[in-house]
């Protein structure tokens, strides 16, 4: 098993807040809404930067979607900026007519994803916004790991043409993968290669899957580990190409198992190569309040799981 | 009034096009667009500096934005008679394989349309944030939207309302189609709204009202005072009186022809009504 280490612990969203100030730096077009949450988003930076590219809604996320979409239409490339329920459910239908069925160039940025948004419980921490992202035709839904992976991943969707869908989180994790590193939307990142079992894992959960893999290996399991940092578009040759080596896959992803990364890859294995899978994710149901580490280990999302689940999947090879 | 008569004449062949195109497919929506026939020929052959060599952005050109996307076949007919599109893909409109939509997309390519629209209560939104754009490039253009009265209803109009005095549009022009109808029924039976010039003045809009939103010179004139009204640090709306159904006399005034397509007496009725003067598609 592959040794990864980290100096640090720092939070995704800050690796946005970085990532949009290098990508507004390099570009004029670039553009920042915020709905009444710019230190939450750690969009402070671009905005003292660049205060006459930055636009405070105030409260009014359906505002600031149609706007965004609006916004481009004269070369801006808007970046909203607000709590990825806010982004999502709140104004599904905003995005679904003026930004996605439009195909206006807007980013769609979204922090405290999910069950480590803590305390503030359950009706802050959305656990279906993937499912609802990658439903839209021609969005791009991207969740990725750590403060250097989600800094490179604002960068390279500034340079993209389209809708796109980009989650992150609250807490500090381990910054574990390079800094500076190209980012490629739709591109697997290979970061243990084994041949027992494949694990799937996106944002939050990929540092618990190398911590599984870990124990995993002092038990003589090799798995495969794949950070899935792109949902949509899924890369299908990269996870059918592990399975063809291992014949078993885990997934792992802080989200409803309804609608998530699990589901996508049930469902491209489903079509081109019925395996056995299993899930880690949250079933169906809302999260509560509570401190991150907590309510992780509640719901079931955390590296124990991953071995678990492996052990349970092995046996139905 | 030489150039009035001439506007009064595209709009008698755009209640043509109307008409026949929901006729047509049995299904559209032929209230609303007859009754937006004068102010949508005073926008495209008046009011506006704009190319039918169309680009997306639109830069040195005013833009319009129709938020309420169901009176699509006003829109169509005008974007052909100025020249967009041939006038015979208006035969399209609502038919399988067609760029003319039943709501106006981008998705198709129609030449004309910047936005999808049809859920209602966006495009205000989506006009600010094009005004904003065009601020930020130095184009000094004019952005217009097209709302419906039921529509206000939608609280993100108001969301935008707030946030467009707050932020100073001021090239920004919101006109509302004040029919007083929708799907139900009359607008004061379904969902009261109230004095709505009292409404966007206190919202800190720029008003402007319009008696007779189906008399030509009106409209243009209405039109020329709400661009003089422009880059003064308010947004501007002009709530415009019609009458939904407009020019068809069986369908006006009432909410019964929001909705509903003629058959073929009735489209006779209302072609004999509406002359041909500019060739039928």
């Amino acid at each position: 098993m592959k040794k990864y280490t980290y100096t640090e612990m720092k939070d995704t969203r800050s690796g946005f807040g970085a990532g949009l100030l290098e990508a507004a730096k390099k570009n004029n077009d670039i553009v920042g809404l915020c709905a009444d949450l710019t230190g939450s988003l750690k969009m402070n930076a671009f905005e003292n930067e660049f205060p006459e590219r930055f636009f405070q809604v105030g409260i009014s996320e359906a505002n600031m979607m149609s706007m965004a979409a609006g916004m481009t239409i004269g070369g801006k490339i808007p970046f909203t900026g607000t709590f990825a329920n806010f982004s999502t459910s709140r104004v599904y239908d905003q995005i679904r007519q003026s930004i996605a069925y439009s195909n206006k160039n807007v980013k769609i940025c979204a922090s405290h994803a999910g069950l480590t948004l803590g305390e503030d419980g359950a009706t802050h921490q959305v656990l279906e916004d993937i499912g609802m992202m990658k439903m839209l035709p021609g969005m791009v839904v991207i969740n990725p790991c750590d403060y250097n992976q989600t800094k490179a991943a604002t960068l390279a969707i500034a340079e993209y043409k389209g809708p796109v869908y980009l989650r992150f989180g609250r807490p500090k994790m381990p910054v574990f993968t390079p800094e500076n590193q190209n980012f490629k939307i739709g591109e697997a990142v290979m970061l243990n290669e084994g041949t027992d079992v494949t694990i799937l894992a996106t944002g939050h959960l990929v540092w618990e899957a190398i911590e599984a893999g870990h124990i995993l290996a002092e038990q003589g399991i090799h798995a495969e580990i794949i950070n899935i940092h792109t949902i949509k578009p899924l890369d299908a040759n990269a996870i059918v190409k592990s399975v063809n080596k291992t014949g078993c896959v885990v997934t792992a992803e802080e989200h409803q198992m309804n609608g998530g990364l699990g589901d996508s890859v049930a469902q491209l294995l489903a079509l081109t190569k019925p395996t056995p899978l299993e899930m880690v994710a949250v079933n169906d149901s809302f999260g509560e309040s509570g401190v991150p580490a907590q309510l992780m280990e509640k719901y079931g999302l955390t590296r124990k799981e991953i071995v678990s689940s492996t052990l349970k999947v092995l046996k139905r090879k | 009034m030489a150039q009035i008569k001439e506007l009064e004449r595209i709009v008698k062949q755009v209640r043509r096009d109307i008409v026949r195109m929901v006729h047509a497919n049995n299904s559209g929506h032929p209230g609303g667009s007859l009754g937006c026939a004068e102010f949508l020929v005073a926008l495209y052959f008046e009011t506006m500096k704009h190319t039918t060599t169309f680009s997306m952005d639109g830069k040195g050109e005013d833009l319009f934005f129709l938020s309420n996307g169901h009176i699509s076949p006003v829109l169509y007919s005008v974007l052909a008679r100025s020249g967009y599109f041939k006038v015979s893909e208006l035969a399209t409109f609502r038919k399988i394989n067609s760029r003319l939509q039943g709501h106006p997309t981008t998705h198709e390519g129609l030449p004309g349309i910047r936005i999808a629209s049809g859920s209602l209560g966006q495009g205000m939104s989506v006009a600010i944030g094009a005004a904003e754009t065009k601020k930020l490039n130095g184009d000094d253009r004019i952005v217009y939207s097209l709302h419906g009265d039921g529509e206000l209803q939608e609280g993100q109009i108001w969301e935008a309302a707030m946030y467009a005095s707050a932020k100073k549009i001021d090239n920004l022009i919101c006109t509302v189609d004040l029919n007083g109808q929708q799907i139900d029924g009359s607008t004061k039976d379904v969902l009261d709204m109230g004095n709505l010039e009292t409404k966007f003045k206190a919202f800190g809009f720029d008003v402007i009202v319009e008696k007779s939103g189906n008399k030509m010179d009106k409209v243009v004139e209405a039109l020329a005072k709400a661009k003089a009204k422009t880059g003064k640090g308010m947004p501007i709306c002009l709530l415009l009186h019609t009458e939904m159904g407009n020019g068809v006399d069986y369908m006006m005034g009432s909410h019964k022809w929001h909705g509903v397509a003629p058959n073929d007496t009735e489209l006779k009725e209302a072609l004999a009504q509406n002359e041909e003067t500019l060739g039928d598609y």
